[in-house]
């Protein structure tokens, strides 16, 4: 069963169309990367998914309508959002409590380890913590839940290159199986390049580009092309070029490595290159 | 995921229903500490008022030894009247407070998102959030009352007692489980299932308004009150919402003076024939289900 099936998904407000009719598919165990300009509809969509909105089109998240149904659906769905905060007047044993007292595949004592090792007193409330720390509690909460999807739409906004870093390698190592799907939006895309299994490039409400990682590697090429060569490289149909300290970098769809070696140095573009390349105009 | 796994994980998974209300009215009781503070705090300042006054108390009823009965009941049940008085302004004060507060402070703070990424459907929350002014404040406010008149008899018995004098006219006139049964009577059907509606309106309000609940709240009562007035000349809203708000006709339940010197009020089987009290139910339930539907359906932002 895929993950998350979509068919013609639409939402609009008022005239402003924010998803102008999305085909997906999304297989679980893998993590994707939604990558966007803001106002693109990535996070319309990821509501959508979560049934926190209604939409037009066709919409199946594991096998359930998310709009229908969400009170079901969130039992196998966790999300974490840098909007959906935890409330300032909480403390820390009291998320404990309540998330034990409503979530039948929450697990306290895995939560309670990754808290941990943290520095987060359990009598402290939310209000009392540092950002870092609030996305640590909630994190360590999400991670303590077996669910089959996570949804993180810009979950490291405001934190500090150090917490990033430890976000998601907790994420990958404490968390992350093959039975498990994550979607991930973010504006660092740089620093998520090496987990993702497939990138997903949204724009103006459409999906522009979808495609595995593995695809992308192989697909995708980036030149430092010699200054005598550019003319050449230019008949190759680049999908992109720019100017790095006077020098071309061009971009390739799906051009032949062996061809584009004679040209300068090769190397796989990292995905915000290739996203300026395809969404930039 | 093995047919064992399943096994195990649909297991848990039939947690009853009860569970996300009970942990969403715990919710509640955390986010809003006023629900008991408020009564808690009442009844202890109540207490030490009336223990400092107690001391006046021995030279009071040797005066009133020597008057009749109607007065001496009218003196003797100030302090369970009052008592009974402040601890219901409470209920109505925290009440509106909440009710207007409820739906608003999610969003307020923008926590909603993270409510609504449990497992918790909108209906039990709206049903725990109202559960708070149809259930739980007024059952507190009941022990708070209750509790309130016993510590003044037995105080006042005591302090007779120790100044040499007899009781007999204190029980006389300050029945306590009578009294007991007459707030309780009188906060059920009056301030939580005649207010009913009210509640209703201003949760409803929370959950609609962007801002200005209270004023949202207030406002256009007054202002159809006022319409009327200008277009009509007449005052029947203005005089229904009175009428509803002083609890009713008299046979359902006397407001104004509590009823404490006579059981012949308390009419509960007329009380719950009254078409007024089934229509405020309906308007109750058609509130509450806007405000699950307006938590459901606005955009998060």
């Amino acid at each position: 069963m895929a993950c998350i099936e979509a068919r013609g998904l639409r939402k609009t407000f008022g005239t402003n169309v924010a998803v102008d009719g999305i085909d997906l598919r999304v297989e679980e165990g893998r993590i994707i990367g939604l990558i966007g300009p803001n106002g693109a509809g990535k996070t319309t969509a990821l509501n959508a998914i979560l049934g926190l909105t209604p939409y037009q089109g066709e919409l199946t998240v594991l096998g359930r309508d998310p709009w229908t149904a969400r009170d079901q659906l969130m039992r196998d769905v966790c999300f974490i959002s840098d909007v959906a905060v935890l409330p300032r007047w909480i403390k820390v044993s009291q998320t404990l409590d309540y998330v034990a007292g409503v979530h039948p595949r929450f697990d306290r004592a895995k939560a309670e380890g990754f808290l941990a090792k943290t520095t987060i007193k359990r009598t402290s409330k939310v209000k009392e913590l540092s950002k870092g720390m609030v996305a640590q509690l909630h994190l360590a909460l999400v991670m303590a839940i077996d669910a089959k999807l996570l949804v993180l739409d810009e979950p490291t906004l405001g934190l500090d290159i150090l917490f990033r870093k430890q976000f998601y390698d907790s994420l990958l190592n404490d968390y992350f199986d093959r039975n498990r799907t994550i979607i991930v939006t973010t504006h660092q895309v740089e620093e998520i390049q090496d987990v993702l299994t497939d990138v997903m490039f949204i724009d103006r409400g459409r999906i522009v580009l979808n495609c595995s990682m593995e695809e992308f590697d192989s697909r995708y090429a980036e030149v430092v092309v010699n200054p005598d060569r550019v003319a050449e490289a230019r008949t190759l149909k680049p999908i992109h070029e720019r100017q790095v300290f006077g020098r071309s970098i061009l971009l390739f769809d799906g051009a032949d490595r062996s061809q584009l070696a004679a040209l300068g140095d090769v190397r796989t573009p990292s995905i915000a290159d290739l996203f300026v390349a395809v969404v930039g105009r | 995921m093995s047919t064992q796994a399943n096994a195990v994980a649909a297991a848990p998974a039939e947690i009853k229903e009860i569970r996300p209300f009970y942990w969403s009215v715990r919710r509640e009781l955390w986010e809003h500490r006023a629900i008991y503070v408020g009564p808690l705090a009442a009844t202890a300042v109540f207490l030490a008022g009336f223990l400092i006054t107690l001391g006046r108390l021995p030279h009071e009823m040797r005066e009133l030894a020597a008057m009749d009965s109607m007065s001496q009941h009218d003196r003797i049940v100030v302090p369970y009247d009052m008592a009974a008085g402040l601890l219901m302004l409470v209920q109505i004060l925290v009440s509106v407070f909440y009710c207007l507060d409820a739906f608003q402070s999610e969003r307020r703070d923008r926590s909603i998102l993270f409510w609504k990424s449990l497992p918790v459907s909108d209906r039990t929350t709206v049903l725990a959030k109202a559960s708070v002014p149809l259930a739980i404040l007024p059952f507190l406010i009941i022990v708070c009352i209750v509790f309130l008149q016993l510590a003044i008899l037995l105080l006042s018995a005591l302090v007779l007692s120790g100044s040499g004098q007899s009781t007999e006219l204190l029980w006389r006139h300050a029945p306590w489980f009578r009294m007991a049964l007459l707030v309780s009577y009188h906060i059920l059907m009056v301030h939580t299932l005649w207010y009913a509606p009210f509640y209703g309106w201003l949760l409803f309000v929370s959950a609609w308004a962007r801002r200005a609940t209270y004023l949202w709240a207030f406002l256009p009562l007054l202002a159809a009150g006022f319409l009327e007035k200008i277009l009509f000349n007449t005052a029947h809203f203005a005089d229904f919402l009175t009428y509803r708000l002083g609890g009713g006709t008299d046979s359902v339940a006397p407001v104004g003076r509590m009823p404490i010197d006579t059981m012949t009020h308390l009419t509960p089987l007329h009380f719950l024939a009254t078409p007024g009290l089934w229509i405020g139910f309906g308007l109750t339930a058609a509130f509450l289900a806007a405000a699950e539907r307006l938590r459901r359906y606005r955009e998060p932002s």
